[in-house]
């Protein structure tokens, strides 16, 4: 077991260092939350930047125009950018963690020309249709329908849950091909283009007050069948690709950050007194240990993922569950110390309590996760 | 690129976990625990057993008829005697052959310390480090760990109400961290096997819920236990300490609401892995202490101050 870095990661992290502290200052004004386009503009531009300084696609294998960095590479990497303060991939993150990843694994040499060189030089934006109304954690059960005509998909139906949609280039789509087939065997993979006839894009509302998704209705939209990555009715496993990526790395820049708020909320506490309450000590602490463990169980993932050869194992799942209720007690810890200011949208951390309350639901809600943990890890019988 | 952060157990290190599990499970099965649970004392052909195997040496150099190991290879070993509950006063005689108190490394010797104002199977100890004097016997929770009462001394501060010795609380860390892996097992088992209603009882969403919430604070507890044996660090150690007893108490409680009716008997291992877990929890000092220390480093205190 081992914790330093090589000298080549040193050196890694070290002229990464460099590069942001030249690079972030040139950055301009981050755009005000609702305004879409101008918030694509200021994400993609980040992209590029990354893309000239050879930062584009860190993970992902050369072949697909990625670095093909290690695992611990990219660790530093979400690492290093969170602690400058650099920003986040926003509008590039479906292209980036999920379309992108899976195209290049799993799409033809034609199509990974086509989608992946505009993703990794910020020029297209990718968002995901696959949860629906009434497929959310049971997402196999999705409805959205596509016939073929000709070499044509015609699909309709609609998706929920899809950030970025209404600057969106691409969306990555599952459809049901085979009504008739098992839940799992009759969906299809598709890349969709936004502008295509018969999209309707709806933000929707969440309970933070912002429009950070939107629903996405679909009235015979038509898809060529040249979009299509893998086989027909193979769309799960293609699927399955996708969501391993998201959970082996997808949290790390999130805990640094925690672990910056938890010393911020310090520093807070004994300037209004809160500080003095030895119960509030005492929970301050034990989210010290918490986020220090989620740090290392990070390490300890990315380290099995290396040894695995790149495949995210029973960590990831564990690592959610621990983290989405961490990052919870975290900012009800912060209204805790705020007090009645807690109450008002302007402070610091109260949005961020809001929003923290969809992590125990998204991508799989904690009670699914302990299910796949019982059965799969575990190996408890399946059942109700 | 060049080999990476490894924040993997290497092969020798598995290799020691193996042999460390196989030895004990060997020397001290479930048999064995039952008999240890109705025999009075001390089994010192065991401890010395241990001593020959290089349990107590691990750390201690080579030189010095140690094995030479380090802080992670001895926490592997230390975990897997928590899951087999092996009794006797391990973290005081494996501190005590580091600090070369003769008779410790070779298991001739059986060394006790006052820790958490308890001492541990004081009645059976060659060497008592730290001030006992005046200790009182009760009545132990744990049937396989004798304790003593150390007097409070008149509100004066003595060694019970020192911050535990680091070194300490991680090998008990481990230990919590090796039990809280068994009772998750256990439990697993369990609800594999018994069945009710028609079916296995693990095959209800409740139980398995159960047992995915005590692998998840073993999953994390076992991240912060070892890298804490990698860094040595008392932040990390406190923190590993937390995680540790959490994962420990909490899964010898859950494996015995899986375990039902029967993991309310004495007859089922289950109550023996809670019992010995509150009495490490107590080994390592005031939860507090830890708590404040992390509370303080979130300000830039050094470890230690006092707040």
């Amino acid at each position: 077991m081992d914790l330093t870095y090589t000298p080549e990661e040193e050196e890694f992290r070290a002229r990464l260092r460099e590069w942001l502290a030249g690079v972030l200052p040139t950055l301009p004004p981050k755009p005000p939350p609702e305004d879409w386009p101008a918030r694509r503009a200021y994400d993609l531009g980040w992209q590029r930047m990354l893309y000239d300084a050879g930062y584009a696609g860190l993970h992902w294998p050369v072949d697909a125009g990625g670095r093909g960095a290690t695992p611990t590479q990219h660790l530093i990497f979400l690492e290093e950018t969170e602690r400058a303060g650099a920003p986040y991939v926003g509008a590039g993150f479906v292209g980036l963690l999920h379309a992108g990843p899976t195209i290049a694994a799993e799409g033809t040499a034609e199509q990974r020309a086509r989608w992946l060189p505009p993703i990794l030089r910020g020029e297209q934006v990718w968002c995901q249709g696959f949860s629906e109304p009434d497929a959310g954690s049971d997402l196999a059960a999705l409805r959205t329908r596509a016939r073929r005509d000709g070499d044509h998909y015609v699909v309709s139906g609609s998706k929920i849950w899809t950030s970025h949609a209404e600057v969106a280039d691409w969306c990555e789509l599952l459809v049901r091909t085979d009504p008739s087939a098992p839940k799992h065997r009759g969906i299809t993979w598709l890349a969709m283009p936004m502008d295509a006839p018969g999209i309707t894009v709806r933000p929707l509302k969440t309970l933070a007050g912002s429009a950070e998704f939107a629903e996405v209705f679909l009235d015979e939209v038509r898809v060529p069948v040249g979009h299509r990555v893998g086989a027909e009715n193979d769309g799960w496993r293609v699927t399955m690709v996708t969501l391993s990526f998201e959970r082996g790395t997808a949290f790390v820049g999130e805990v640094v950050s925690c672990r910056r708020v938890l010393g911020e909320l310090a520093r807070e506490a004994r300037k209004n007194g809160r500080w003095d309450d030895p119960a509030l000590r005492r929970r301050l602490g034990r989210l010290n240990a918490e986020f220090r463990a989620l740090w290392r169980l990070t390490q300890w993932n990315v380290s099995e993922a290396e040894r695995s050869g790149g495949v995210p194992g029973a960590g990831g799942s564990v690592f959610k569950l621990r983290y989405s209720h961490a990052r919870q007690e975290l900012y009800d810890t912060a209204a805790d110390i705020l007090g009645p200011e807690a109450l008002d949208l302007d402070r610091p951390w109260v949005l961020d309590r809001l929003s923290s309350l969809s992590y125990t639901i998204a991508a799989g809600t904690s009670q699914i996760q302990r299910n796949i943990v019982a059965e799969r890890i575990l190996g408890l019988p399946k059942g109700r | 690129m060049t080999r990476s952060v490894h924040f993997q157990l290497t092969d020798d290190q598995r290799a020691l976990r193996d042999g460390v599990r196989a030895l004990l499970e060997g020397r001290f099965g479930r048999q064995a625990l039952r008999i240890a649970l109705d025999t009075p004392g001390l089994d010192r052909t065991l401890w010395r057993e241990l001593g020959e195997a290089g349990f107590f040496a691990l750390t201690l150099p080579e030189a010095e008829g140690g094995v030479g190991l380090g802080l992670p290879e001895a926490v592997l070993a230390f975990e897997q005697a928590g899951r087999v509950l092996l009794p006797g006063p391990l973290v005081a005689t494996h501190l005590a052959a580091d600090a070369r108190v003769p008779g410790a490394a070779t298991g001739e010797a059986v060394v006790t310390a006052v820790q958490g104002g308890l001492v541990e199977w004081l009645e059976e100890a060659d060497v008592v480090r730290g001030d006992a004097s005046g200790a009182v016997p009760l009545r132990s929770v744990d049937p396989l760990t004798p304790l003593h009462r150390v007097p409070d001394g008149g509100g004066r501060d003595r060694l019970a109400d020192l911050p535990a010795d680091p070194l300490a609380v991680l090998l008990t860390a481990a230990e919590q961290l090796g039990s809280a892996s068994r009772t998750c097992e256990l439990a697993v088992q369990h609800a594999r096997t018994r069945e009710q209603f028609g079916r296995p009882v693990g095959a209800f969403q409740a139980v398995k819920h159960l047992c995915a919430g005590m692998l998840e604070r073993v999953g994390t507890a076992r991240a912060a236990v070892y890298a804490a044996a990698v860094t040595a660090d008392p932040l990390d150690i406190a923190a590993a300490r937390l995680l540790a007893d959490e994962a420990a108490l909490h899964g010898a409680r859950d494996c015995l609401q899986v375990h039902g009716g029967m993991g309310f008997t004495w007859e089922s291992d289950v109550h023996l892995h809670l019992k010995r877990a509150w009495v490490r929890a107590r080994r390592s000092g005031d939860v507090t202490q830890s708590e404040e220390m992390l509370a303080g480093d979130l300000l830039g205190d050094p470890p230690g101050a006092v707040v």
